[in-house]
């Protein structure tokens, strides 16, 4: 019996044609969006959640000088921090080790070309594997740097491919690089990251660093890995304790920042979601519109369709025949315009994670979120349903002889 | 007294049009037989469509009582009188009033689906009753594209859906030429030789007094003149 209603439906939906695709304009606009929205969303999250390079929760890093937004971190700070601080966070309990880094911009030149980077340091021995495990560093060229390799490098993955590497020319294991006037061979590659951070590092020992470049004692960041990560917080504010006493500095006024890469990723992800709630609000407002779209054509379609109504009625319809007859068709609307309205927005949030991927170099994958297509079908039938729900009573109140007589 | 398979006990249906009152009814008396071929007949304005809408329980009377089969109309909710509408009584009307966007054999399909028949039931039905009235090589044709006569072959199918006991003709030929008229009369009286009560509403005197078995002439929404045939000839009864 339902079935029959809805091959009825479909039948109406098509003699209206037209009227009915730009019916359904408001509501597909609507889901369009919000399947976009959230699969874009998604995308952008895990996009910017990679290029923080985190894997791990346990790892606190510190800095002189606030989050800058420009330039590499802990650079161009006047209070740097020193090894000395290093000694002093080893020693808060919580603390596993306390890693001092540097990240300094370097000449780098090879295949006759000179560019820019930026080389980060790796500490010796057993710090430096925690540094691997902690950035999640996998080689995938080569091996990684031991403490007895001297002038050797391990380079981000970007330098493994010849449009991305900057010298026109991929970088292989084995190849001679000139990094500020002193030779360093390649010992390994990473694996691609998807972080434009990581991507385009240059790793290297720490001593090595420091002596071609002008550093001496200061340190750019210190990452700090706690002992048990539910205490991530407690030794923040301790660490936080600590360096306002030796930098002499009040609570408010300082001019480091403890960070955990949690907080770093919540700040970005609260914006992100500010903006999904606007547009969310925006693609509501279509589907409000789609919905008095519908009700405008049902009720339009009752006042057309009086006759068929009439006769529909005299040969033995129910007057709930004709009230579900016109609340398919107007749940079809709904469906219809939601059903297109994901291919769309799937379409859409595809090709953007895509864009997303081959701008900043991320790898992420469009997610298919079957619950949030079954929830934008049955709620854009829905809306269809309700939208239809007032012309259907109308039509099914229609008495068979006011009709039939016009 | 055998009850009647349709009575209409001093009826009267009355319309507010602004002001006034207009009786387009005003106490009618019909009874119709099982297996009459009845007409109901008079010119434009005399109430016999309001007649043929009472009779055909497409509406309720402002007076009087509308028996269907027994039962007082009034009696019934919109539904169910619908479902009995729908099983005792098949319509053919004067635009034919198809369905447009079905096919002929959806169209004649229609009333049997309303009853909660099986598709393959209707189906089967729908596509009998088509070559019952010479329409097989149509069934898939949609109302735009047959004749008129064909359109009034359909509706008579589809009248005969539900196998009613039955059939209320209005004006069945007012939209078709003579000879394709012949043909839907013809029908019509084989319908009744098998046992089916026709009632024909019309305004033409011929066709009434040359098909019809009894006749009620109806003038200013009384019935005035009830006739019957008896030996080919007519006369008057009580």
């Amino acid at each position: 019996m339902i079935k029959d209603y809805i091959i009825l439906a479909f039948r109406n939906l098509k003699r209206r044609g037209l009227r009915s695709y730009l019916t359904l304009l408001g509501i597909f606009i609507g889901i369009a969006v919000v399947v976009a929205l959230i699969g874009l969303g998604d995308g952008l999250r895990m996009a910017v959640n990679s290029q923080f390079g985190v894997s791990t929760t346990q790892v606190l890093t510190v800095q002189a000088g606030g989050l800058s937004g420009y330039g590499l971190p802990g650079t161009g700070v006047v209070n740097s921090l020193t090894k000395d601080d290093v000694t002093a966070i080893e020693k808060i309990s919580g603390v596993e080790i306390a890693i001092p880094r540097n990240i300094e911009t370097v000449k780098v030149e090879f295949n006759k070309k000179l560019i820019v980077g930026y080389a980060a340091s790796l500490p010796k021995g057993e710090d430096r594997e925690a540094i691997y495990e902690t950035l999640d560093l996998t080689i995938q060229y080569g091996q990684n740097l031991k403490d007895s390799d001297t002038f050797m490098v391990v380079l981000g993955n970007d330098f493994s491919q010849k449009e991305k590497s900057g010298f026109d020319k991929a970088v292989k294991v084995g190849d001679k690089l000139i990094i500020q006037g002193k030779e360093f061979r390649v010992a390994g590659m990473m694996e691609k990251k998807g972080s434009f951070i990581l991507d385009r590092v240059i790793l290297m020992d720490e001593d090595e660093l420091r002596s071609i470049t002008t550093n001496d004692e200061n340190v750019d960041i210190i990452a700090v890995k706690v002992r048990n990560k539910d205490d991530i917080e407690k030794v923040k504010s301790d660490i936080e304790n600590l360096l306002r006493e030796r930098r002499n500095v009040k609570k408010g006024e300082e001019d480091f920042q403890v960070s955990t890469p949690q907080a770093m990723l919540t700040t970005v992800n609260q914006v992100l979601l500010g903006v999904q709630i606007f547009i969310v609000i925006i693609a509501l407002i279509s589907i409000i519109v789609g919905a008095i779209g519908i009700v405008n054509t049902m009720t339009t379609s009752v006042l057309e369709r009086k006759k068929e109504i009439g006769i529909m009625k005299a040969i033995g319809a129910r007057n709930s025949d004709i009230f579900l007859q016109f609340l398919i068709e107007a749940g079809l609307l709904g469906l219809l315009g939601g059903f297109l309205g994901i291919i769309f927005g799937s379409l859409i949030s595809y090709l953007g994670v895509n864009g997303i991927n081959s701008f900043i170099g991320s790898t992420i994958r469009p997610k298919i979120d079957f619950m949030l297509i079954g929830f934008s079908l049955l709620g854009s039938f829905l809306v269809g349903a309700v939208s239809g729900l007032t012309p259907a009573m109308r039509a099914a109140r229609l008495r068979p002889v006011e009709v039939l007589r016009q | 007294m055998n009850p009647g398979l349709i009575e209409l006990k001093e009826v009267a249906k009355y319309y507010h049009m602004g002001e006034s009152i207009v009786k387009a009814v005003d106490g009618m008396n019909i009874k119709v037989h099982d297996g009459d071929f009845v007409a109901i007949m008079g010119s434009s304005g005399s109430g016999k469509s309001t007649a043929m809408n009472l009779v055909g329980s497409l509406d309720l009377a402002t007076k009087g009582d509308i028996y269907l089969d027994g039962i007082n109309i009034e009696t019934l909710d919109e539904s169910d009188l619908a479902q009995i509408r729908g099983k005792k009584i098949g319509f053919i009307f004067q635009q034919f009033n198809l369905i447009p966007n079905l096919t002929a054999k959806e169209n004649v399909m229609l009333p049997m689906m309303f009853q909660g028949v099986s598709a393959d039931d209707r189906s089967s039905r729908a596509e009998k009753l088509l070559k019952l009235v010479e329409l097989s090589d149509r069934m898939d044709h949609y109302p735009g594209q047959l004749s008129g006569g064909e359109q009034q072959r359909v509706a008579i199918a589809r009248a005969l859906a539900n196998d009613p006991d039955v059939i209320l003709a209005d004006e069945p030929t007012g939209n078709l030429d003579t000879k394709t008229g012949e043909k839907v009369m013809a029908f019509l009286e084989d319908f009744n030789k098998k046992g089916k009560t026709i009632i024909m509403v019309t305004h033409d005197p011929k066709l009434a007094h040359e098909h019809a078995k009894i006749i009620y002439q109806i003038k200013d929404g009384k019935v005035e003149r009830k006739l019957k045939k008896v030996n080919k000839k007519w006369k008057p009864f009580r």
